[in-house]
């Protein structure tokens, strides 16, 4: 079985990164380009983990944040914050914000996966 | 998968889209004073740009781009006005980060550190207080704060095994970790079974859950925490690499680590987050049945079901719904495409004629299958030529710089203004119109446009407006650069050209070949070489450039009020529609863009207005009428044209005039094949094509029979060779 992994960014070199770092690994990614489209995508993308940029148009990861711990099915899922900060401001807001853990950009590519197989045990 | 060169080619292209999203986004901030949906998409594009650039290892970019979010963090929060000199330093940086990525792209020489200049402005912009000295540091995982409150100290349990291995490598440490989680950690969608894991990753784990916390079932709710773990973690793993583990978790749950031997616990202790044991343990919940606490090794760690029940495999998943934006396709295999489409027009042609031929009744299946057939041979070609089609943003975006550049070198203030960006036009031409349209617009501010004092003499604004516009227009893209400067000096201009023997001294000019005489290779109006439009480049190399993709430059200028520069260019380099026509014998194509109808002549009324000049009265207006057969040297002056067909065309400047010919037979697709290669250029002509029945049609240029119609010396260049 592969893990379904839902990214949401919307600067494609990061969507591409992400795909790059993981496909090959086998995880099954869905890519959507901002919070918006990635909440229409949520059922269809059916993921076990959302990886989520914070800085983007329409809905900022901390507005896909709380509207996926709002929805029914998705509430528990694990969310990980991409984010180029690494201050604890940003750290403690998207925890607070219901926020699994965060991946500091730049990312290692080892370290995502270590990150995301902490995550849901892949 | 993709290389990273790939992945880096990928990013370079994006990142020339965010710079025209910032560029446009300072635009906005400019012009409309509630600009926080602009800042923001400016913030995102340089934040993006910062981005993907770490990822790259474009330290300096970083660097930079760092220093400029900054900036831009601190518009974003209101902590800095906006002003004229706030964006002007903006539009700088912007430049700036543009330099940066070239550099990064090795198109231009490397950067090695960002503009001093623009940095101490950038610092002096800041908010006291707010200087941002260092880069941000490529952050590692900083280390964490354990909660040591409340720690109810807990002897080992259920140690099923003595620590022998401890006494064979002294590096092998014995942890005690208690982990009693939240609600809220469950909430944020952690799975306590993962940490679990993750500990049994660093070493050997002996895992008691207990239990005694947990709620009667009926009064249990979703979420409640009632669970808390102790693991006893055997392993060679650094403080930081156990605490690395909770790293997500810190305040979602109470965490207490302490090493459970005196001879590695100074080395252990770095944060005073691992604690000796000082005391036996309280009674906790009573020792756990078996499946709950059991000591297990690496190998058997207990892993609960995940939070979220993962799919089984025998589950098929749902279709992949992936919301691709874009494929990168190589150009050649774009271009291969369309020269099959235009080999499948022709053929299509060629069965057209063939069943024609054949004599078969028009309502016959064959006749509609075929129509079905140019049907579709239609839409793919469209569909094609839409996968080439970009819109002229990308380069209007880039002249907003050459314009700023050009205004500061000649101390001319300058406003840009665009229209028609999003009009769209082939991307071969696209590329290639960046050289012209910069050195217009350069040539613009340093000829066209008056200097400050000038201005303010003129009664006009000191700033002087420049026009870019981009529309489409019978069938053509027709881009115009107009300034409202001074207008073209004629006798300048013809002085000058005398000198350099351009024209001789006695020819009797009008205003428009005066203003032609701009284009001629060699003429340069100003006495020194400018600094700024003078790099050896005259307006020559434009019309040039512009001709060579299968277009016209003209030039108008009013005295006093301004000078504008129209290009005209194709829509494609391909494929058009046309009428066929007949013209003394030959069969020509009219564009059917330039078409606005066809009439019979002896339906409208034709007045003469000189021996060889005809107007003719069409839905109001005289319209000049020009035969093709005589414009194309096929035939002298007709006398009786009534068995003849007008067709009224309309050329780029709106002019129209009635085409003579003598029979329509159909409109069609047709192939374009330039003449230029073997022929040279044609007066009248763009180019030729193959008919069905394999013969060669010329393509008219409606534009020019038109205009050479109505001026008998339509270039300067002729008079010259006069």
């Amino acid at each position: 079985m592969s893990f379904r992994i839902l990214a949401i960014d919307d600067s494609r070199t990061m969507r591409h990164l992400i795909g790059a770092a993981l496909e090959p690994h086998g995880y099954d990614m869905h890519f959507a380009e901002d919070g918006i489209a990635g909440i229409e995508v949520l059922p269809q993308a059916d993921p076990h983990l959302v990886i989520t940029d914070i800085n983007m148009p329409r809905m900022d990861g901390f507005g896909v944040i709380e509207a996926v711990r709002a929805s029914d099915d998705y509430a528990t899922i694990p969310i990980l914050v991409l984010t180029t900060e690494s201050g604890a401001d940003l750290k403690a807001r998207a925890r607070a914000s219901g926020a699994t853990g965060w991946i500091v950009k730049p990312f290692d590519e080892e370290k995502l996966r270590a990150i995301i197989g902490r995550t849901i045990g892949a | 998968m993709a290389s990273l060169d790939d992945l880096k080619e990928l990013y370079f292209q994006e990142c020339d889209e965010l710079l025209e999203a910032m560029a446009e986004g300072l635009r906005d901030m400019e012009n409309s004073p509630d600009h926080s949906e602009a800042i923001h998409s400016v913030f995102r594009a340089v934040h993006s740009i910062k981005g993907g650039a770490g990822a790259f290892d474009l330290s300096v970019l970083v660097d930079y781009a760092h220093r400029f979010e900054t900036l831009l963090d601190h518009i974003r929060a209101g902590r800095i006005q906006t002003n004229a000199e706030l964006m002007s330093l903006l539009h700088r940086a912007g430049d700036h980060l543009s330099d940066h990525i070239s550099a990064a792209k090795g198109q231009i020489p490397p950067i090695a550190a960002a503009d001093p200049k623009i940095i101490s402005a950038m610092e002096a912009a800041l908010p006291t207080g707010a200087s941002d000295p260092e880069a941000e540091p490529t952050p590692d995982f900083a280390p964490l704060a354990l909660s040591l409150a409340e720690l109810t100290p807990i002897a080992p349990i259920a140690e099923t095994r003595d620590p022998p291995i401890a006494i064979g490598n002294p590096a092998l440490l014995r942890r005690i970790i208690r982990f009693a989680p939240h609600p809220a950690l469950y909430r944020a969608g952690h799975d306590p079974a993962l940490f679990m894991r993750a500990l049994a990753d660093l070493g050997q784990i002996e895992v008691t859950v207990h239990h005694a916390q947990l709620p009667p079932l009926d009064s249990y709710q979703t979420g409640d925490a009632g669970l808390f773990w102790e693991i006893v973690l055997t392993s060679d793993a650094t403080a930081h690499e156990v605490q690395g583990v909770f790293e997500f978790v810190e305040d979602l749950a109470e965490i207490t680590i302490r090493t459970d031997s005196d001879a590695t616990a100074a080395q252990d202790d770095l944060t005073g987050q691992e604690s000796r044991p000082t005391a036996a343990p309280e009674a906790i919940a009573a020792p756990l049945s078996a499946p709950n606490a059991t000591g297990v090794d690496t190998q058997s760690a207990p892993a609960p079901a995940p939070a979220h029940p993962p799919v089984s495999s025998d589950t098929p998943a749902p279709q992949a719904t992936k919301s691709v934006a874009t494929i990168r396709v190589n150009l050649d295999r774009v271009d291969r495409l369309i020269n099959l489409i235009g080999e499948l027009v022709i053929k299509e042609a060629m069965l057209g004629q063939t069943i024609e031929t054949a004599g078969l009744p028009a309502n016959s299946d064959i006749h509609k299958g075929l129509d079905g057939v140019r049907q579709l041979a239609s839409e793919i070609q469209e569909s094609v030529m839409a996968i080439r089609a970009q819109p002229l943003k990308s380069v209007f975006e880039r002249m907003h710089r050459v314009v700023r550049e050009a205004s500061d070198a000649t101390h001319k203030p300058v406003r840009l203004i665009t229209e028609g960006e999003d009009t769209e036009v082939d991307k071969t031409i696209i590329e290639k119109l960046v050289d012209p349209l910069t050195h217009m617009l350069r040539n613009s501010i340093d000829h066209g446009i008056e200097a400050r004092a000038a201005r303010i003499t003129a009664q006009k604004h000191e700033e002087g407006i420049i026009r870019l516009s981009a529309a489409h227009r019978s069938g053509r893209i027709v881009i115009e650069v107009s300034d409202d400067g001074a207008g073209i000096n004629r006798d300048k201009v013809r002085h000058i050209a005398e000198a350099r023997g351009l024209v001789a001294p006695e020819a009797q000019l009008s205003t428009a070949e005066i203003d032609n005489l701009l284009f001629l290779p060699g003429f340069s109006s100003k006495d020194e070489i400018s600094a700024l439009s003078g790099r050896g480049v005259g307006l020559d190399v434009v019309r040039r450039e512009i001709q060579s993709l299968g277009g016209r430059v003209t030039i108008q200028s009013t005295p006093g009020s301004g000078t504008s520069f129209t290009i005209s260019l194709p829509l494609t380099l391909a494929v058009l529609q046309g009428m066929l026509v007949d013209v003394e014998g030959q069969t020509v194509v009219i564009p059917i863009n330039a078409i606005v109808e066809t009439i019979q002549p002896h339906t409208v009324q034709i007045h003469s207005t000189g021996t060889h000049t005809r107007v003719v009265q069409n839905r109001g207006e005289l319209v000049p009428l020009v035969d093709a057969g005589q414009s194309l040297n096929l035939r002298q002056a007709l006398h009786n044209i009534n068995d003849r067909i007008l067709i009224v065309v309309e050329t780029d400047k709106f002019n129209r005039a009635a085409l003579l010919v003598d029979r329509i037979h159909d409109t069609r697709q047709v192939v374009i094949k330039s003449l230029e290669e073997n022929y040279g250029e044609i007066p009248g002509i763009s180019a030729a094509t193959i008919l069905g029945n394999g013969r060669i049609a010329l393509i008219l240029d409606p534009d020019e029979i038109v205009h050479a119609a109505a001026t008998p010396h339509p270039l300067a260049l002729e008079v010259c060779h006069a």
